[in-house]
């Protein structure tokens, strides 16, 4: 299904490509020792490095190399074994040295590839450029003081990986998907938590459009800073429509770069490209160059977790799940970590319907994460097998589910105190039919006289006398049979 | 009593240890020394105090017989090196007031050997300079100065001077393009900027990181030899530094050069070069002669190009080095209506005229379109100008050359300060040995017909400073250079 923005004279394509800054988790800074806790005071974890203090100079992490790697053969993208770090340079207040220490010509990771599964169950490739290591600038302040600025160093030189895409994006649908897609790779690797609105993934999105069929690219607009999947969406879409608007009104579009604006939705102009500062890249000369051996590569390749695209095969594969259960379930690794384990040795796609039913409600409800839940694996695939089994009824097995999350016992002990242990006796459900059909002899006449629908009165009488614990398809053979 | 401030340090070394003298009175014999010699503007900072207090810990130590390799030896720390405590600024006016919270590991690895610190060497701004001229503290006066001042050559002017006039055993230098070794011919002392890699320069405020080298600037080879093994070594905090263990320098003093081949670069040898270095080279190559060695012709084809390389990669690197002093987190701060005006008025009143036309020209060559001409053709030159240097090496063991193809000159010298390139010129046989990143001594070799010294370069291979110090001690004693 192709995406295009449809006026009076023409049909409009989007060309959107992404580059995305995740900060790495690491304990330590990219360049320095100081720590990269979340939510510290202001200007707790700040070395002299970070502070670009006289004479202090960088020492790479190699965990943030590592991290790069990991998320590099994530994005089934070429590890490349040499890369360079170079300054860019430029002034602002929250970059102490004056230069930003990352990558140019030469990056840790070259070209991949991503998968992304879009709503009419196609899916498609979007292409990886790059991805290259860097340090995050300081947080600058403007607002605690109409006459002055403050900056926070805690950021300041904490590792990002810059992952940049193709422009093959071709709708805001598949943004959505991709920014999804790459939020679960890295938290599947943990190299990146991927929280958009704490800061520590950011997307910035380059933005043009061409009339169908069109040859070549027009004048592309650069959208900062869009901190969540859904204003990313609307950021390409309402940016797309502006270009569109202008062209048709015989404008024309200037390179540029554009902020989102959180409250109407639309981009608004920061600065025209031509502006752009110069650079003046080069090569770092406090860090020599970076080799990484083909054993230090295979070695993290064999560490490699089991990523969500094959995951989620799997488990159609395994479990016989629907793509869409499977794809659900693989999200994030907590979830289809929980599934397994509930899974085990049980009916998983009863698993997986529990799971994304019962316990997703009750978990929405309460406001709790998965790692919250009082209810667990074991408990979601014991009460699986207490109704295959027929031990209890669906509709007990409900009952039984509320228990769970009030008690935290497991549904044996539940049914085993609560005496809901399901009637599969031949002998007592007849007993129990018996007596309720001796009760409503005017209804089973009704019955026989063509009033067929009152089968399911009598299912019901059943199950109220039994207090819901006689097999519900045991009762409704039996009472056919009684009745004739 | 004989004056204690002419001693050389294994000279006060034996002293120390023999308990004539305690490291107190050696002490306060250079605090009296630099007290007469203030004329020289050498020291920009005193620190009787704290000295005093060093030398009483270390005479403790001689008490106790836990004295070190450098135990009592009174020092002097080019105002480069951040000292902890101690106001640091590189001569500066842009680092007014700023004192340093750390110590740099050069100068920490001299305190721990025992060394006593009196105070804070004079040098040309950010090691800017071939005169000592460009402080904000003053020019430095040559202690073989006559009726005009003459300057002591730069940028580690005050290290020099300070060691000529024995207002300190020996002196701390850094060299960037001659920086150790220039002054050191001038002021008649022995300088060594050892190989690149070999001194950690964590802690100094960088010029050139990919040339910077600290080294130690004495009255005699031996003296270099202990000070260098005392200030070298790995230090995980520099990137570029090298694990390669740090030899015992002083063994190899006096041992024979018999067969050690000296080669002799022709290129170094221009038509106009000045007839009494010319003489005094050929007669340290017949020294060195009649000791055994062999004279040996090599050719470094690039020497030609080595300034206008050495002055584009130094300036680049000192541009982007330069830009983390904005007045936003320590030293000079000159407020303004913007960000932008605050950066402009720092720096335009923080920086000297020398240092704004490095900035300035390291801007330029690394600015979009200039790059490849300028930056990128330079660092390809400099591997040429290396791989001269190590192909004379497969016909040679050290190379012999001037240090300087003049004299100390006048302060204020007129055709220098109308065109800069003439300052330039002087650093002609010492910045290849920096683009190559390879060890050189000066020595003097004895006064030209001015009275003034001149000094002999000795290059050796990389991490080869033995094979420097084993021919530089036989040429010490052999030119009998008188001190002053």
């Amino acid at each position: 299904m192709t995406y295009t923005i449809k006026t009076a004279q023409n049909e409009w394509e989007i060309v959107c490509g992404l580059e995305i800054h995740c900060q790495i988790i690491s304990k330590s800074k990219i360049f320095s020792g100081a720590s990269t806790e979340f939510g510290d005071d202001a200007n707790e974890n700040v070395s002299f490095i970070d502070a670009g203090m006289p004479g202090m100079l960088p020492v790479l992490n190699k965990e943030c190399v590592r991290q790069a790697v990991k998320t590099g053969l994530g994005l089934n993208a070429q590890i490349n074994k040499y890369s360079v770090f170079s300054r860019k340079n430029y002034f602002y207040a929250d970059q102490p040295n004056g230069y930003q220490i990352t990558q140019y010509e030469y990056p840790i990771v070259g070209k991949g590839k991503v998968k992304i599964d879009l709503s009419d169950g196609s899916s498609k490739e979007i292409g990886i450029t790059r991805i290259h290591i860097e340090q995050d600038a300081a947080k600058s302040i403007h607002d605690l003081n109409p006459k002055k600025s403050y900056i926070d160093f805690n950021r300041a030189g904490v590792g990002l990986m810059e992952i940049v895409t193709e422009p093959d994006f071709k709708s805001p649908e598949e943004v959505g998907a991709f920014l999804k897609k790459l939020r679960s790779i890295v938290r599947y690797l943990g190299t990146c938590d991927g929280n958009m609105d704490e800061g520590s993934m950011r997307c910035d999105a380059s933005i043009s459009v061409k009339i169908k069929g069109e040859q070549g690219m027009r004048e592309r607009a650069e959208v900062k800073n869009v901190n969540s999947v859904k204003f990313a969406m609307q950021a390409v879409e309402n940016e797309a429509k502006r270009q569109v608007e202008i062209y048709e009104q015989g404008g024309t579009i200037e390179q540029q770069t554009r902020q989102f604006d959180q409250t109407t939705g639309q981009t608004k102009f920061l600065r025209l490209k031509e502006y752009a500062d110069d650079y003046r890249y080069f090569p770092e000369p406090d860090l020599p160059p970076l080799y990484l051996s083909d054993d230090y590569i295979e070695n993290i390749r064999q560490e490699m977790v089991e990523l969500p695209d094959a995951k989620k095969e799997r488990f159609i594969k395994d479990f016989g799940l629907t793509a869409y259960d499977a794809e659900i379930l693989t999200e994030s690794r907590q979830t289809a970590d929980f599934f397994e384990k509930a899974a085990k040795g049980h009916e998983g796609k009863k698993v997986a319907n529990w799971i994304l039913g019962d316990l997703f409600a009750s978990l929405n409800a309460n406001k709790l994460t998965l790692e919250q839940s009082p209810v667990t694996p074991e408990m979601i695939g014991e009460l699986v097998d207490l109704i295959e089994t027929n031990v209890i009824s669906g509709k007990i097995g409900k009952d039984v589910f509320v228990h769970m999350w009030q008690s935290k016992k497991m549904p044996s002990q539940i049914i085993e105190e609560k005496g809901l242990k399901q009637v599969t006796d031949t002998g007592a459900i007849e007993a129990l039919i018996d007596s309720v059909l001796k009760e409503n002899t005017a209804n089973v006449e009704a019955y026989h006289n063509g009033k067929t629908n009152l089968f399911g009165f009598f299912v019901g009488q059943v199950m109220k006398v039994s207090k819901g614990s006689a097999n519900p398809q045991m009762v409704n053979e039996i009472l056919k049979k009684k009745l004739g | 009593m004989t004056d204690l401030t002419k001693l050389t340090i294994h000279e006060a070394l034996d002293g120390l240890k023999n308990k004539t003298f305690s490291s107190v009175e050696l002490t306060n014999a250079y605090l009296n020394k630099m007290a007469l010699g203030r004329k020289y503007n050498a020291y920009v900072l005193e620190t009787p105090e704290l000295a005093l207090e060093q030398a009483k810990a270390s005479d403790k130590r001689y008490a106790d017989g836990t004295n070190r390799a450098l135990e009592g030896i009174a020092l002097g720390i080019k105002d480069l090196f951040c000292t902890k405590g101690v106001r640091s600024t590189a001569c500066s006016h842009i680092l007014d007031g700023f004192v340093p919270e750390y110590e740099s590991t050069v100068t920490q690895n001299l305190l721990e050997n025992g060394a006593v610190f009196l105070g804070k060497l004079n040098m040309d701004e950010f090691a800017m300079g071939g005169s000592n001229e460009h402080s904000f503290y003053g020019p430095v006066i040559n202690p073989y100065s006559k009726e005009k001042p003459l300057v002591p050559g730069g940028s580690s002017g005050g290290s020099a001077a300070a060691v000529s006039a024995d207002m300190c055993a020996a002196a701390t230098g850094t060299d960037t393009g001659g920086s150790i070794r220039q002054p050191a011919a001038f002021c008649g002392i022995v300088g060594i900027k050892p190989t690149y890699g070999r001194c950690s320069r964590w802690g100094i405020m960088a010029f050139a990181s990919s040339l910077d080298q600290a080294g130690p600037m004495t009255k005699d080879v031996k003296d270099a030899a202990l000070m260098l093994k005392a200030m070298a070594g790995y230090d995980a905090k520099d990137s570029t530094s090298s694990k390669l263990p740090v030899p015992d320098f002083e063994k190899v003093l006096g041992q024979d050069i018999k067969g050690l081949k000296i080669g002799v670069p022709q290129e170094y040898r221009p038509d106009g070069l000045n007839a009494e270095i010319a003489a005094y080279w050929d007669k340290a190559a017949d020294m060195l002669k009649s000791r055994g060695a062999e004279i040996v012709p090599i050719s470094l084809p690039h020497t030609k190009y080595a300034l206008p390389v050495y002055y584009i990669i130094a300036p680049a690197e000192a541009s982007s080095n330069l830009a983390r002093y904005d007045g936003i987190r320590y030293g000079l701060r000159i407020d303004g209506e913007k960000l932008d005006d605050l950066y402009i008025n720092t720096r335009t009143e923080g920086f000297g005229a020398e240092v704004k036309r490095r900035i300035m020209i390291g801007t330029y060559v690394l600015s979009a379109g200039y790059y490849d001409a300028y930056y990128l053709k330079a660092q390809k030159v400099r591997r040429l100008i290396k791989n001269d240097f190590e192909e004379a090496f497969k016909k040679c063991d050290l190379i012999l050359t001037p240090t300087s193809p003049v004299s100390a000159f006048e302060i204020g010298d007129k055709s220098m300060n109308e065109n800069p390139i003439n300052m330039y010129l002087n650093d002609v046989f010492t910045v290849s040995v920096n683009l190559a990143g390879l060890p050189a001594m000066s020595l003097p070799i004895g006064l030209d017909k001015k009275g003034l010294p001149l000094g002999m370069q000795l290059i050796g291979k990389a991490f080869d400073e033995e094979t420097i110090f084993k021919a530089a001690y036989a040429l010490e004693q052999d030119a009998g250079f008188e001190r002053k």
